[in-house]
């Protein structure tokens, strides 16, 4: 299991250090600080062997976080884990910074004596850590006023104490009893990214939407929830049981669509999932991801791209591009940007574009085109003139493809929330009391095309 | 103030501060003094003097500072053991707290306070956590057994801990079990032999009905424990699979593969036909693949996995190739991982779309991806053999850019497509010479001098190119020089007249200036064979070398097992068993996948060591590139194709060369003029290992050349013989033909395949019959391109024709060749078959036959039988159409069936003969009737062959 842990500023400079087996000597500190961190670019590995001992790290902006073994351990899980406890920090103190770290350090062995044990990891949900480990984080340089005394331990009643242990350790370890709201609410977010790679030719050479589903729920109790969506499976199941569900499948007819594969999140039973399809669950309070999935298929693809590149001479490239929305055009794209590469030997650009802005950034050696908002079933163009320096660089210049950014009010993969239901039965509200908000939000991905 | 402060403290005296605010009475500043001793502790300053006032700290109401007292506590109490025992009291109290979240956090650092002392103190408080009300403690406990058992093995068995936890996996709280469960792994890791993990049909159910209540973590703990049970049947293993499955949607990827662990081991029981066995494969693909959308570190470990998968089922991802293709900000070593895993799942259908995104990576930036990517072309070409053609035109186009990297890597992986298809892309040899000026890495390097040695005959400044390479020969890398050495030799057993003073400098060289064992001992075998016995030498140098194996970078078998069963592991991320980098005895258990044994037989667990059904490594299991080694012998010191670009590769080939030289050189030799013993012996390896033998393609390709040799050009099927040795080599001096006759739109062909087994160059090839039966004679002159280069074998063919002067011969097809070369001229005699000269318009009307068949006597005719003739008539008479024996009519009498013939030779003789066909009888009956009797043999001979071939 895990040995050690260490966090490190971009320096190297150690400002956590924990260690929870014997086999891990201080040493191994300046390991690797000496082989991965101080040796940047030759580390092509987020695992590293020195000297029999195994480093694992990964990196949060410029803080780096290494977990260390001497043992066969499961690398998945200790991946998994450090995610977590970046997670874990954040929703304690904001972001992962030097300064936070150091501000935190007490709450952070805090933490780490708690959600790691001997190297094995324990509970580590927010949620329920946060009923014992009550110290407030500390953001910035202010230190928020402590609104509670600190009441590990000694201030709890008994029954307090034995309901933490409980559900700490409890199945259901994400959710704390006794929450109350005066208003149940809850806010779906469905948020896709889709990726593509499209040939110059306008052939797909691949595209899949990776979806998630985030819930912020405010609910009172210990809610019971279903959630449902257009999954083909689902529908056709429903279509098949008889003409009863008639309804459902006129409304949603052809537009179930096939999720490739999803994941849940722990709250979710699994088995039920697996024998019945359906995603029922206590969520955790507040915000959360319920799901991910992945779709490849029938993929509403929001923008094309049509590059057309042309060499005049050794001198001078042609570039032109034309982007072509692709849905209602009642609906708005945002925050548009397409990025085209240009040659490393460029002198100078000179863009034409019909509609936002374009600059040629030698820095990033780009012409990058922003448009800030574009509806549906539109087309704009730019064209751009490069000049290039003669070079005896006999490489070819790659041709880095297009790339491009967008954010669209809808969910590419077609899925479509059919409902969140909530029953608690102990509490008097139904589901009707519950206020739902369901948003869809449509990313770009990967998004490219070779030109 | 925030508590960043405490890491800037650089003050002179500071422990002695420190020392007074730890005594101080304040509770605050007692505090803040800790905590600053911590932030010292943690930058790695000594802060072990403080150890007496730190621990007097511990005694307080205060949470807070108490943790932080107990941090320091472990940290510390291993270098100052005797003041460590000052804490124990406060230990036993704080276990006994009424607030549980106390008694755990005594009990867990207790147990982290490793020193030897104290364990006898925590077993009383630990007994007693074991068995607390509260989970939280019960399951902070359990771990404490591991704990302590780390410190001390004996004292945890006297103790009976392990029988309280042994009960704890029947926990009514999942994550109690959980931690018992990860306890008792542990510790059972280091006791291979104890039957700690009694795992049987109970506690497996208890374990999966935990698996759906506790935590992620913990359901990886159960799934890791579960992957070591052995299930008695295919029945349980099913149960078992089914009630894992539902893991494979947990949005953990940790959870997902060591669920896909537990399956593929489990899986391997099932039998292959059961339905179920199909949806399982079916469901492990979308997991696969969406662990390729996790963060990049995950990404990286599943691909890793991946790649085992893909080889030991590839049938699950082979669909899902696009997945696998690299995103242009890919981390490196994602890109380079999935680059291993696309050249695996390529295959003919969709070897188009790899090829092209392997091209678009050859041009991307790293270096190393980029080298990868072509070589991955190469292996393409090699395992799709279909693709080999367009491989080795997208490689050409990669030379043409001149990047030097891209070029040497790029005639590495030529060398070893000219292996594995050899005479078929040597026309870019001259391409590839043209690039010999830039290649400076040994690899290439060696590559190039293989390809110049291998390909000398065709390469006019073969001895100019090599004689370059020598100038420096002391400056090159071990690698290149042994590759220097064994070209120039096999140069020279090719041009042995023009080079005799090359050879003797490189062996000099080899041999008296070189300090390398290796390279000398090389020198020193080849100058012995060339000194004794040049023929032998060139037996051994210029041996046919076997064919490389497309997948000689896979992971050995055994191996491979081992690493499923440690999917998601360390093993499974450095593709090496855990002993390779795990100290001590933990992890040293090599694991195994369970084979299938059918219902209601029972195998044991397999902690209990010799499970019957645990896989025995297979005695013939080899590691694949020991077929290489042999390789790397006849060859001498061709790198194997594999080389992965960082992998450490272990002691140099040319080592196990030199072993086996010394040990059999004679058997090895004996072995090697057959050819095929050889050969067989060089894939007898992997071919063991692997199912789809690679017997088969050599048997099936040495009858593909007899194909050739007799399918080439004939519309009708005419019947040709196989080639038979004419001229053997000793009494040719060193040319050998073999050859056959063939009758080809008409034309009679002599067919010749010319070997030069001198070793000189031969020239002026010239030909001529002697007198025979019916007049044949060389349409034309023989056209041998010359030169014909020591070792050269070209296959050339004769027109006959039939005006030449007659003289019966005994027998009467015999002829009597004469060949002549520069060197001598020899006489040689073979026999041809007659069917070559049956012509074209042979067939008579049915009444001329009849007529002709009345009028010939009857002491004309003659009869023969064919025996273990397994046609029937049709097939037959079709057969025999091809050699222009054409039927005139068939009848059928009593099931029997009878042809009716006719043939006419070049020399207007015509030949009638009536075939009885038996049905269900192999012997067929030929009677023959023909105006000159002398033919009647050899018709019949000739029936025999065309009809049995």
């Amino acid at each position: 299991m895990i040995g050690g842990l260490f966090i490190y500023n971009h320096k190297g400079e150690v400002l956590i250090s924990r260690v929870y087996r014997d086999d891990i000597g201080r040493n191994a500190v300046d390991a690797f600080r000496v082989n991965v961190i101080h040796a940047r670019q030759q580390v092509r590995s987020p695992v590293t062997n020195i000297a029999r001992t195994s480093f694992f790290h990964v990196k949060r902006s410029n803080i780096w976080l290494a977990a260390v073994t001497k043992q066969n351990v499961n690398a998945a899980m200790v991946f998994e884990f450090l995610y977590k406890m970046c997670d874990v920090m954040s929703a304690y103190f904001g972001k992962i910074s030097e300064e936070n770290i150091k501000n935190n350090f007490v709450l952070i062995y805090e933490l780490l004596d708690e959600i790691l044990d001997f190297g094995y990891p324990q509970n580590s949900e927010t949620g329920a850590l946060k009923t014992f480990i009550t110290q407030q984080g500390i953001k910035g340089q202010v230190r928020l006023l402590l609104l509670h005394k600190h009441k590990y331990g000694n201030t709890h009643t008994k029954e307090e104490q034995s309901q933490i242990t409980s559900q700490v350790t409890g199945q259901i370890g994400w959710r704390r009893e006794g929450i109350k709201y005066r208003r149940n609410e809850l806010f779906l977010d469905v948020l896709e990214s889709v990726n593509l790679l499209m040939s110059p030719q306008g052939q797909v050479l691949s595209a899949h939407v990776s979806g998630r589903v985030v819930m912020k729920s405010y609910l009172s109790g210990m809610p019971e929830c279903k959630f449902g969506m257009n999954d083909k499976i689902v529908i056709d199941k429903a279509g098949k049981g008889g003409g009863t569900d008639e309804a459902v499948k006129s409304s949603s007819g052809k537009q179930s669509i096939a999720i490739d594969d999803c994941t849940f999140h722990q709250c979710v039973r699994l088995s039920k999932f697996d024998s019945e399809r359906s995603i029922s669950f206590i969520p955790p309070d507040g915000e959360y991801e319920l799901m991910r999935y992945r779709t490849t298929k029938d993929i509403i693809l929001p923008f094309r791209v049509i590059p057309l590149v042309r060499e005049v001479g050794r001198t001078k490239l042609e570039v032109k591009v034309v982007i072509k929305s692709n849905f209602k055009p009642s609906l708005l794209a945002q925050k548009i940007e397409v990025r085209i590469p240009t040659p490393l030997n460029t002198s100078g650009v000179q863009v034409i574009c019909m509609k936002g802005k374009a600059k040629y950034k030698a820095s990033e050696n780009a012409i990058v085109w922003k448009i800030k908002r574009m509806a549906g079933m539109k087309e704009s163009q730019i064209s751009a003139e490069i000049e290039l320096l003669p070079t005896n660089d006999k490489k070819k210049w790659a041709r880095p493809p297009i790339s491009m950014n967008f954010e669209v009010p809808f969910a590419p993969s077609g899925l479509k929330v059919r409902y969140l239901k909530v029953f608690e039965s102990k509490l008097n509200y139904s589901d009707h009391d519950v206020i739902k908000w369901v948003r869809y939000i449509g990313r770009s991905g990967i998004y490219e095309t070779r030109c | 103030m925030t508590d960043s402060k405490y890491f800037t403290t650089t003050k002179k005296g500071e422990i002695f501060e420190l020392k007074a605010e730890l005594n101080s009475d304040k509770k605050e500043k007692k505090k803040e003094a800790v905590k600053k001793v911590i932030a010292s502790m943690t930058v790695g300053k000594d802060v072990s003097a403080l150890f007496p006032d730190v621990v007097n700290c511990m005694q307080t109401d205060n949470l807070e500072l108490k943790k932080l007292v107990y941090l320091y506590l472990m940290n510390y109490a291993k270098s100052q053991p005797d003041m460590a025992i000052m804490a124990v009291n406060t230990f036993v109290k704080d276990c006994e707290d009424p607030n549980p979240l106390i008694r755990a956090l005594a009990v867990r650092t207790m147990g982290c306070i490793r020193v030897d002392k104290i364990t006898e103190y925590l077993c009383e408080p630990l007994r007693k956590c074991l068995k607390d009300e509260d989970p939280y403690v019960r399951k902070t406990a359990a771990v404490c057994v591991a704990k302590l058992h780390d410190i001390n093995a004996q004292l945890v068995e006297d103790q009976g801990f392990l029988d309280t936890l042994k009960d704890l996996i029947s926990d009514s709280n999942p994550m109690v079990v959980a931690n018992a469960v990860a306890a008792l792994s542990e510790i059972a890791e280091s006791h291979p032999n104890s039957n700690l993990l009694d795992l049987n049909p109970q506690s497996i159910n208890k374990l999966l009905t935990a698996l759906n209540e506790c935590t992620e973590w913990g359901q990886i703990f159960i799934l890791d424990c579960l992957a070591n049970y052995t299930p008695r049947d295919d029945r349980e293993s099913q149960s078992i699979c089914e009630r894992v499955t539902p893991r494979l949607s947990h949005a953990n990827s940790a959870v997902v593969l060591s669920a896909v662990k537990v399956l593929m081991k489990f899986m391997e029981m099932l039998p292959k036909d059961l339905d179920y066995y199909g949806t399982l494969l079916k469901k492990l693909a979308p997991p696969l693949v969406t662990l390729l959308s996790a963060e990049p570190e995950l990404q990286y470990v599943a691909l890793r996995n991946i790649n085992l998968i893909v080889q030991k089922r590839p049938e699950i991802l082979k669909h899902e190739m696009k997945v696998f293709f690299v995103k242009y900000n890919d981390p490196i070593y994602v890109k380079l991982e999935k680059l291993d895993i696309m050249i695996r799942l390529a295959s003919q259908a969709n070897i188009a779309q790899v090829l092209a995104e392997l091209k678009e990576y050859a041009t991307e930036v790293d270096v190393d991806f980029v080298r990868k990517a072509v070589r991955a072309i190469g292996r393409c070409a090699i395992k799709v053999e279909q693709s080999a053609e367009r491989c080795v035109s997208t490689l050409l186009d990669l030379i043409q850019t001149k990047v030097n990297y891209v070029v040497q890597e790029a005639i590495v992986v030529i060398k070893d497509i000219f292996r594995k298809y050899p005479n078929k892309y040597e026309s870019v040899i001259a391409t590839l010479c043209e690039n010999l000026d830039s290649l400076d890495e040994p690899e290439a390097r060696a590559a190039m001098i293989w390809i110049v040695g291998e390909y000398a005959e065709r390469i006019d400044n073969a001895d100019e190119l090599l004689e370059s390479f020598l100038e420096g020969f002391h400056d090159e890398s071990t690698q290149v020089q042994l590759q220097l050495l064994t070209a120039i030799v096999k140069l020279f057993l090719k041009k042995p007249t023009e080079t005799q003073e090359l050879v003797q400098q490189v062996l000099s060289l080899a041999t008296q200036d070189s300090d390398n064992p290796d390279l000398r001992d090389r020198g020193y075998i080849y100058w012995r064979l060339l000194s004794t016995d040049p023929v032998a030498a060139k037996e051994v140098v210029l041996a046919e070398k076997p064919l490389i194996s497309e997948e000689t970078d896979l992971i050995e078998p055994t191996l491979l097992e081992e690493l499923i069963c440690h999917i998601g592991t360390l093993a499974s991320v450095y593709h090496k068993p855990p002993s390779a980098f795990v100290e001590g005895s933990r992890g040293v258990q090599h694991k195994r996948i369970p084979i299938r044994s059918g219902s209601g037989e029972s195998s044991e667990s397999q902690d209990t060591g010799g499970a019957p059904g645990a896989t025995e490594a297979p005695a013939a299991a080899v590691i694949p590139s020991q077929g290489d080694l042999l390789g790397d012998l006849l060859n001498l010191d061709l790198t194997p194709p594999t080389s992965s670009a960082g992998a450490p590769r272990g002691p140099p080939m040319p080592m196990g060369g030199v072993d086996l030289l010394g040990g059999g050189l004679d058997s090895l030799l004996g072995g090697d003029i057959g050819g095929s013993p050889a050969m067989g012996s060089g894939f007898g390896a992997p071919a063991a290992v692997m199912p789809s033998s690679l017997n088969a393609p050599v048997g099936g390709g040495l009858g593909d050349l007899f194909d050739l040799g007799g399918g080439v050009g004939m519309p009708m099927g005419t019947f040709v013989p196989p080639k038979t040795l004419w001229l053997p080599a000793m009494k040719g001096k060193g040319l050998e033909i073999m050859g056959t006759f063939a009758r080809r739109a008409g034309v009679i062909q002599m067919e010749m395949t010319l070997t030069n087994k001198a070793m000189s160059v031969m020239t002026d090839f010239a030909i001529q019959f002697n007198r025979n039966s019916f007049g044949l004679a060389p349409a034309g002159p023989l056209q041998v391109p010359t030169p014909l280069s020591p070792n050269q074998t070209i296959d050339v063919s004769l027109p006959l024709n039939t005006v030449g002067p007659v003289m019966k011969m005994e027998p009467l097809n015999n002829l009597q060749v004469a060949v002549k070369n520069n060197i001598d001229v020899f006489y040689f005699s073979c026999q041809y078959p007659i069917s070559m000269l049956f012509g074209e318009d042979g067939k008579m009307d049915r009444q001329v036959f009849l007529a002709t068949w009345k009028d010939i006597p009857n002491e004309n005719e003659a009869q023969f039988q064919i025996n273990d003739c397994h046609l029937n008539s049709d097939a037959a008479s079709n057969k025999l159409q091809g050699s222009n024996v054409f039927t005139i009519a068939k009848r059928t009498v009593e099931g029997q069936d009878m042809l009716y013939q006719s043939m006419k030779l070049t020399n207007g003789i015509c030949v009638l003969t009536e075939l009885r066909v038996q049905t269900g009888s192999p012997t067929y009956t030929v009677s023959l009737k023909c105006r000159a009797p002398e033919v009647s043999q050899c018709v019949f001979q000739c029936y025999e062959a065309v009809l049995k071939n």
